[in-house]
């Protein structure tokens, strides 16, 4: 479990003022700089109300580590490492949100502000709402926004801002304004015994909204350049962290600047039987569900979405023209889920292809329980047994 | 930091726990005798106001009523302690809140009200929901997720309620269950029947936006609600000052009165709740920030202790304690002996005792329950099958 907040507090005496004013005026200061800024790497440039450059470099070649160091860390630790290199490498970024100049309760944003001061990374009172809106604004002025919300359950109240505000500002103002510098980062999903309002996946009702980005990354190293590529988008974009994983999941991690692309589906592992597609802390359960599946000669494929709008269909498509089956799995409920998505995209693309009914293991569809989770969510056993009937369909 | 204000001033309070009237006396147990008889005593220190004259110092009591106070604080003092532990040793699962320290409001409060009233708060429920008359057995057992729990084991320690006694619990979304607060006093004035509803919520809630909408509607309507505000001094890891340009937060409501109350004083508390519930009926909301104190952490896994001092707290559990002052003016009045109210201690913690172990007793809830209370059985969606995907619209 969690240590939430465990290291909160760390900060104490580097705090904010008394009364915040200090910050009100370093944010001042900040946009009245950036805006005159003419020293912005540019990738910025893409952002209003600079004129639109060439776009963010990314590495393509993601799995080829370039010779640089290479260091084992947690997911926490990456985060923490992506949020410090956008920090640097651009002054009109900004990290805020309840506690993150604490560190955060996950001590993703842990040194930022000793190393980037407080005017750049802040505490904010609490109210979600008010949190997005900010960053919406701030976005505006070209800036790099990176708001935390503390837990993706509390993003709802923050709901009406992204969705009204944050994703059609571009489209109603004939691309006059936007927000494209903003990112929300927010951790989801089961930890154990978060019970109703500490365990949510909530990405599917961002998945509804077009001006938006939908990121969500499976480990350390894919969310370091997940997130490098999302503050950079030009675009606002909503970044789930899979927080049972902040502790748990180390990986080799290029101590570089590097971005993985949005919007491109990575293939995981290859097989021949079935197409297996996920993203997050899912894809370690399903992917425990292939090695199984393996054992009895089944051959899985497995997929990590990354990017969830705008979403690879054509990485999907073709693995499912190879398997002629499918299988989709996420912790939220069934109804509505992404996965519902995915499936409809599939069967008008490979209908003909399409040897089983898709395959959707996903948690049932009733509000997300405290002692009923390991009932709740879609194991491994769920997903091996589908797999099995899918395959012998 | 004014809490700390309030420590030292506390030092000089030692004389004001003695009587006012002294129509006591002689007895070393009128407990029994002479439980009845009234008392007149005066709050910690005086209240502050905001465009209303506030209540008098003076509060009435009984030797009786002082008796009960002690008690009740006492239970709720240590079921908090037991939850810890039970915490610790993994029998309560989730994210768990404790109370003890604030104590004086949910006791104070109940004291001024009837189950009529309403209450709605966040989180820290456990102790209002003892105050409203919940038993000690359904509270540790929805706390240890069983079916006997006060939210048949489906809620934790975030959700409990209790509805025959307006009880509408226990919300996990900072700051959501002040709107319906709000709504509650509308049916309660549409109703006539000259009942209130309190909306608790922190220090850290009075930054949401939802707080001013839901004031605004009550004062607009005229709503017999009571916005307290239970001013611990932080919100998780963040001390008052940090998040709100005014920590005065009974002042906030602007063109709504407003009083601030030592929440660490049962008797301030029950006096203001009472004029609370008077000027409210007649004339709309009205905020108490009770200033309180939480010994414990944030939740179970904040330590409580890198974003404040040990010293501030030991400041505050020798100067304010809630419990602690109830002895004194026990003591200070002759209605009981040092021995008496330990021995209430004691009974307390075998009550606390046995009511873990009957809790413990009552099973987990069926599997099958995960399914239930999502809509009305036969009005919405049912899953059945053998894995429970086959999801059918029920009609009635
Ligand atoms: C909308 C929302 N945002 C964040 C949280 C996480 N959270 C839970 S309690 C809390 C602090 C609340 O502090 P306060 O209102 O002072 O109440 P206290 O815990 O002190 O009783 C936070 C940030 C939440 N539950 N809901
Ligand atoms: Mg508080």
């Amino acid at each position: 479990m969690m240590n939430v907040l465990r290291d909160i507090g760390r900060g104490r005496g580097i705090g904010i003022g008394r009364n915040g004013r200090e910050i009100g005026r370093g944010i001042a200061r900040g946009i009245a700089s950036c805006s005159s800024s003419s020293s912005s790497p540019s990738l910025l440039s893409s952002l209003s109300p600079s004129p639109p450059g060439p776009p963010p470099p990314i590495n393509e070649n993601e799995n080829e580590n370039q010779g640089g160091d290479v260091k084992s860390m947690n997911l926490f630790s990456a985060i923490n490492q992506a949020l410090h290199i956008a920090l640097d490498s651009d002054p009109r970024a900004y990290v805020f949100g309840e506690d993150v100049s604490f560190g955060g309760v996950f001590r993703c944003t842990i040194g930022l502000t000793q190393r980037f001061g407080r005017n750049r990374v802040f505490n904010t009172p609490l109210c979600e709402q008010g949190i997005v809106g900010f960053g919406i604004g701030l976005a505006a002025m070209g800036n790099r926004a990176i708001a935390e919300i503390q837990f993706a359950d509390y993003i709802y109240p923050a709901f009406d801002q992204i969705v009204n505000e944050a994703a059609k500002f571009r489209y109603r103002s004939g691309n006059q304004f936007n927000c494209g510098g903003l990112t929300i980062r927010a951790p989801y999903g089961a930890v154990g015994h978060g019970g109703h309002y500490h365990s949510q996946s909530p990405e599917a009702f961002f998945c509804h909204v077009p001006g938006i980005k939908v990121v969500v990354p499976r480990s350390p190293q894919q969310a370091k350049g997940l997130l490098l590529s999302s503050v950079r988008d030009p675009n606002p974009v909503v970044f789930f962290e899979p927080k049972s994983l902040y502790r748990v999941a180390v990986e080799k991690v290029p101590a570089s600047d590097y971005m993985l692309p949005l919007s491109r589906a990575e293939v995981m592992r290859e097989g021949s039987d079935i197409t297996l597609v996920g993203w997050g802390a899912q894809l370690s359960v399903m992917e425990e569900a292939c090695i199984e599946a393996e054992k009895d000669g089944i051959s899985c494929e497995l997929i990590d979405l990354r990017t969830l709008i705008p979403w690879d269909k054509d990485t999907v498509e073709a693995s499912v023209r190879k398997t002629g089956r499918l299988l989709i799995s996420h912790e939220a409920p069934v109804t509505g889920g992404f996965g519902a998505e995915i499936a409809a995209s599939v069967v008008e693309r490979c209908f003909l292809r399409l040897e089983a009914p898709i395959a959707r293991i996903c948690g049932f569809d009733t509000p997300f329980p405290l002692v009923f989770e390991p009932f709740y969510l879609p194991t491994k056993n769920k997903i091996l047994d589908a797999i099995k009937s899918t395959v012998n369909y | 930091m004014a809490l700390l204000h309030r420590v030292n001033r506390a030092k000089s309070l030692s004389s004001l726990l003695r009587p006012l009237t002294t129509a006591h006396n002689h007895l070393h147990r009128p407990f029994s005798t002479d439980s009845s008889k009234t008392l007149t005593i005066e709050t910690s220190i005086p209240y502050k106001s905001h465009i209303i004259e506030p209540p008098s110092r003076s509060v009435e009591t009984t030797p009786a009523e002082l008796m009960d106070y002690f008690r009740t604080m006492a239970l709720m003092r240590r079921m908090e302690i037991a939850s810890d532990s039970l915490y610790k040793a993994k029998l309560i699962r989730g994210f768990c809140h404790l109370y003890d320290g604030q104590e004086a409001v949910a006791v104070g409060m109940e004291a001024a009200i009837t189950k009529k009233d309403n209450i709605i708060t966040a989180y820290r429920d456990h102790c209002i929901y003892l105050a409203r008359g919940g038993s000690l057995v359904s509270a540790f057992a929805e706390l240890m997720g069983r079916r006997d729990g006060c939210s048949k084991g489906k809620g934790g320690s975030m959700h409990f309620y209790k509805k025959d006694s307006g009880f509408f619990g226990g919300h996990g979304i900072v700051g959501a269950q002040v709107p319906l607060g709000v709504g509650l006093a509308f049916a309660q004035k549409y109703k006539k029947e000259d009942t209130v509803s309190f909306a608790l919520y922190g220090d850290g809630a009075a930054n949401q936006g939802q707080l001013f909408e839901a004031l605004n509607m009550a004062a607009l309507w005229d709503l017999p609600a009571i916005l307290v505000c239970e001013n611990n001094h932080y919100g998780m890891g963040t001390a008052e000052w940090r998040a709100a340009k005014s920590p005065a937060y009974y002042k906030r409501g602007d063109y709504v009165p407003g009083l601030k109350v030592d929440g660490m004083d049962v008797l301030a508390v029950k006096q203001a709740c009472q004029f609370a519930k008077e000027y409210v009926l007649k004339n709309g909301p009205i905020i108490l920030e009770m200033d309180t104190y939480r010994y414990h952490g944030h939740s179970m896994s904040d330590p409580g202790s890198t974003y404040r001092t040990r010293d501030e707290i030991s400041g505050i559990r020798q100067e304010r304690d809630p419990i602690e002052r109830v002895r004194k003016l026990i003591l200070a009045h002759d209605i009981a002996v040092e021995k008496d109210l330990k021995d209430i201690e004691k009974e307390v913690r075998k009550e606390v005792d046995e009511a873990i172990a009957k809790a413990k007793e009552s099973p987990m809830p069926e599997n099958s329950d995960l399914f239930t209370n999502i809509y009305v059985k036969g009005y919405g969606a049912e899953s059945f099958g053998a894995d429970r995907k086959v999801l059918r619209t029920a009609l009635p």
